[in-house]
């Protein structure tokens, strides 16, 4: 396969635009939420994170993407890895074990994993040529995805466990379910529902009950959505201003600068700055799309609408879970809540979701 | 440019087209959840956030202090904390919060709880009181859960203090929370927990004496911190009240008096200032200031003596021979007799076919020939009844009014006994029968259903030995209660004036009581010119009778004395319940005459040459409350 060099002309700077804007935008939201407390310092990190994240983006977009996806079995298997190693050697004591320490830095291994599915889904479906999904497709997916899935959920993170599922979700409706199967697919997720259940840790279990009834817990888990509601309704229009949202500034909302910072942002800002976010996030996913009808093959298609998917899913359930729409789950939006891996691995996605349009008469 | 992609290699585009219609679809679901809360309900969460945010603290004002005559304090008030519920920065009250802070302070669950239900009406910025005069134990326990209970909240409020404890404490009363049966009122100003007067001088002027509360703005984290306070209106202070009590005085009528039950009062007939007022048994308000424990209160108000009546204002108690001064002054003034009329007392007469005694009858004697200054002097009980007989009812009932007797005398203190004078209309309206011809001969000498007050008797006689001017007794000089506004425009002076040969005669007799071996001699002091008269009365109230067991009937004794015996300036009434003779009561009055003298003119008093011994004797009152 030849590697012919690829002009900065054809690169998506629009689409790198739009996802600066929102990186941007959380920098500036992690700055005033964080300014008086002891993670003032976040801010910067993240803005490092993110020079970071577009820079590996520049530089994955010159990747061929179809040697990445041959690599797909090795990526895989040291995820599995990893994500096992990450179990047995985590620290137990914090109750979460999701961080491994490389050097002076710490990675998420979830999120490294989450890119990592996104590639195996376009690896498998890449060489198809069949036009539908067999009944054996899906169990092989099931599996290999269920695997990395389930270990996820075991750190406990349930939220980045989740997020496997659009990128599957995509990837067969791409490479052709049909109705049958949804509909058995959706039958098994279904009965599934009371095993998971039993699975569930006692907190996961009091969100989802505090999601059904939020009156009758307040104090409780129904108190993170009560406030971050708050904080979003009392922000009207225009919002109170950068440092001025009481809601934030007075720790009435949890984790302020992660998961919760669109609730923060939204306080600050007002329906003005929500609308903004939005927009960003709605052109990045339309604008990825646009690139998947585009793109000259099937694995980069697949490459692309798995990451439109991920991001798009976290998107709508962490916007959907601050005005209580849906129960609070661990998941961060992503590029905006602070946390550099989160950061860093969205980007090396988008990189090489460029990287595809850009080859896209060059094969 | 072809693609070298064939065709059928690539995807269907619908397939992502849907999906893009599907990601918009979401956006636009989302944007309309946003704007239904950042515009449709902006207001409502924009007041829960305020209300996250901020507390209002109160900021309780301090009562006035009440001072004697002379600026003396009486009533004081010192720092303490109380215990708040903020309900609006409590997320929800479930029973086991409520049972934990309830243990936290020391309080009972289940009353706490039952508080919670009760206010849970109220709206949610108004703190409930969940403990006063909180302990440094308390203090520490809401400190150190603040971020567990951060709907606690501490505040300093003033405590009441009454300096004396007990030293007129009837009269001075006391404070306590509002009752929920208050707040439930229309057009309550109290808020619950607020403190106000419940009794006495603290409740009639709770207006003057309570401050208006402010209001603290604080701003609170989520850990019910406080990082800043916003705006603060400021607490305005009660006024002080300056009473005409005269605390000297006040103390030797509470040594007068002595652990025995009854009352005294002392008043100035010329102005009507209450000079002293004493009730015993008496309590300690202090047990008032914070919450009083069930058992103190049990014992309060189930005693027989009943210790938190005033008996100098609301005991309903006949007047006995003290009464003969209206009949005498009636029968003068009607010209039914002249003060040479004489009669003969065997000890006893028979009127209207029934047999009246004298008091002497028990003794086998009677007073022999009395005219009207002897049956004054000796209290001759038959003389009286022939008067009552000579008079009628309605003539005596007419003076009796007049004199100041069967209505309130007005005097600045709640719940005021009207007393009683009775007649055939009361007879009729009461209990709808015929009036007893009989009865008059009981009320001519101060039995029967005749009742007064211990502050109406000295009223009465204070305005008689004047001449028939009342002044309405009062506690507050009239200048301060002009000052601070309130109304004095009803008559304040009633005048009822008697003739002069009247007034010589009635005020003649009352001389000789005191000092021609008279009923009252035992008020007798050298040099001082005091007169008086005694009575004795049987006990009317029926449930003081049956509260005693002993077979033995006691009478209340009473004595009201003046001096000087001309225009007087000082009346003293005095009421000894269950005291055998009235010359129980004589003696007290002498001493608070006597300590009133002493005080005012020392030096015209004539010190007599006492034993070197009783020279460097201690202060005449000692202070055993210390």
């Amino acid at each position: 396969m030849m590697l012919r060099t690829v002009r900065f002309r054809d690169f998506d700077w629009f689409l790198l635009s739009l996802a600066l804007g929102v990186a941007g935008v959380g920098v500036l939201q992690i700055y005033s939420t964080t300014m008086h407390s002891a993670l003032a310092f976040q801010y910067k990190k993240q803005m490092y994170w993110v020079l970071a994240g577009c820079l590996l983006a520049l530089l994955v977009s010159q990747l061929d993407h179809r040697a990445i996806l041959g690599l797909a079995p090795w990526l895989y298997a040291g995820s599995v890895v990893g994500l096992v190693a990450l179990l047995a050697a985590g620290h137990r004591g914090t109750g979460a074990r999701r961080w491994l320490h490389v050097g002076g830095l710490t990675l998420q291994v979830s999120e490294m994993a989450k890119l990592v599915i996104i590639i195996c889904v376009a690896a498998y479906f890449a060489e198809r040529r069949d036009k539908s999904v067999s009944w054996k497709d899906l169990a092989l997916l099931s599996f290999l995805v269920g695997l990395p899935a389930f270990l996820v959920a075991l750190e406990p993170d349930l939220g980045t466990a989740l997020t496997f599922v659009p990128i599957v979700g995509s990837g067969i409706l791409l490479a052709g379910v049909r109705g049958r199967q949804v509909a058995v697919l959706c039958l098994v997720g279904a009965l599934m529902l009371p095993v998971g259940w039993h699975f569930l840790r006692p907190y996961q279990r009091e969100r989802l009950r505090s999601f059904a009834h939020p009156s009758d817990n307040v104090q409780g888990s129904g108190y993170q959505v009560t406030q971050s509601k708050i904080a979003i309704g009392a922000g009207g229009f225009w919002g109170k201003g950068i440092g001025n949202g009481t809601q934030s500034q007075l720790g009435f909302i949890p984790v302020s600068h992660a998961d919760f910072i669109l609730a923060s942002f939204a306080e600050e800002q007002g329906f003005i700055g929500t609308l903004l976010v939005l927009l960003l996030y709605l052109g990045l996913i339309l604008r990825l799309l646009d690139g998947a009808q585009l793109a000259g093959d099937r694995a980069g298609a697949l490459l692309i609408v798995g990451l439109a998917s991920v991001v798009f899913f976290q998107v709508a359930v962490n916007a959907g879970m601050m005005i209580g729409l849906i129960p609070t789950t661990g998941i961060p939006l992503p590029l905006m809540s602070q946390g550099g891996s989160s950061v860093l691995f969205t980007f090396l996605g988008l990189g090489l979701a460029i990287g595809v349009k850009m080859r896209r008469f060059v094969n | 440019m072809p693609s070298r992609l064939a065709e059928d290699q690539r995807f269907p585009s619908w397939k992502i087209a849907f999906l893009q219609y599907v990601v918009a679809a979401t956006f636009l679901v989302l944007l309309g959840g946003y704007w239904r809360l950042q515009i449709g309900q902006h207001r409502r969460y924009e007041g829960q956030a305020e209300r996250n945010r901020v507390r209002n603290l109160p900021v309780i004002a301090p009562r006035g202090r009440i001072l004697d005559r002379e600026g003396r304090v009486l009533v004081d008030n010192f720092p303490a904390f109380s215990v708040l519920l903020m309900r609006e920065n409590a997320a929800g009250l479930v029973p086991t919060r409520v049972e934990a802070m309830a243990r936290g302070l020391h309080l009972d669950p289940v009353e706490v709880q039952g508080l919670v239900e009760r206010t849970a009406h109220l709206p949610g910025f108004q703190p409930i009181l969940l403990k006063q005069a909180a302990t440094l134990e308390d203090i520490s326990f809401v400190e150190s859960h603040r971020v567990e209970y951060p709907e606690m909240a501490l505040i300093q409020v003033q405590q009441r203090f009454y300096l004396k404890h007990t030293v007129a404490a009837s009269m001075l009363g006391y404070v306590g929370e509002v009752s929920e049966d208050a707040l439930g009122k229309p057009g309550s100003k109290y808020h619950p927990g607020d403190v106000a007067g419940q009794s006495g001088i603290e409740r009639e002027y709770d207006s003057v004496l309570a401050g208006e509360d402010g209001v603290r703005r604080v701003v609170v984290n989520s850990r019910g911190q406080e990082v800043g306070s916003e705006t603060t209106i400021d607490a305005h202070p009660g006024n002080d009240l300056r009473l005409t009590i005269d605390l000297d005085l006040q103390m030797s009528a509470e040594m007068a008096l002595g652990d025995r039950t009854g009352a005294v009062v002392a008043l100035d007939p010329h102005t009507g200032e209450v000079l002293a007022m004493v009730s015993h048994p008496d309590f300690d308000p202090n047990d008032f200031a914070h919450r009083i424990d069930r058992q103190e209160w049990e014992r309060l108000t189930k005693d027989p003596e009943k210790p938190l009546l005033n008996k100098a204002t609301q005991s309903h108690v006949a007047p006995g021979s003290v009464f003969k001064i209206v009949t005498a002054s009636a029968a003068l003034e009607t010209g039914t007799i002249r003060s040479d009329y004489t009669i003969q007392c065997p000890g006893s007469v028979t009127i209207y076919g029934h047999t009246f005694h004298d008091w002497v009858w028990e003794k086998h004697k009677g007073h022999g020939s009395v005219d009207l200054h002897r049956a004054i002097v000796q209290s001759c009980d038959v003389y009286f009844y022939t008067l009552g007989k000579l008079l009628g009812i309605d003539k005596l009932a007419y003076f009796a009014k007049h004199l100041g007797l069967g209505a309130r005398t007005g005097v600045d203190l709640p719940a005021e006994d009207p007393g009683l004078v009775p007649s055939p209309e009361w007879a009729q309206k009461a209990f709808k029968r015929k009036w007893w011809a009989g009865e008059t001969i009981s009320v001519a000498i101060g039995q029967g259903a005749v009742a007064v007050t211990p502050i109406q008797l000295a009223f009465m006689i204070g305005g008689v030995a004047s001449g028939g001017v009342f002044h309405r007794p009062h506690l507050v000089f009239r200048d301060q209660l002009m000052a601070l506004g309130r109304d004095l425009s009803d008559n304040a002076v009633r005048s009822f004036p008697l003739s002069e040969s009247t007034l010589a005669e009635v005020t003649r007799g009352m001389w000789g009581v005191v000092n021609e071996g008279g009923t009252g001699s035992s008020a007798r002091v050298a040099g001082l010119d005091i007169a008086g008269k005694t009575g004795t009365a049987q006990v009317v109230s029926v449930d003081l009778k049956e509260s005693e067991n002993n077979s033995e009937f006691r009478n209340n004794a009473w004595f009201v004395g003046y001096a000087p015996s001309a225009n007087p300036e000082i009346v003293v009434g005095v009421l000894v319940m269950h005291g055998e003779h009235s010359w129980v009561a004589a003696p007290v009055a002498r001493d608070v005459i006597k300590a009133y003298f002493d005080k005012r003119l020392p030096q015209k008093v004539a010190p007599e040459p006492l034993p070197s011994q009783a020279r460097v004797a201690p202060p005449l009152i000692p202070s055993p409350w210390r």
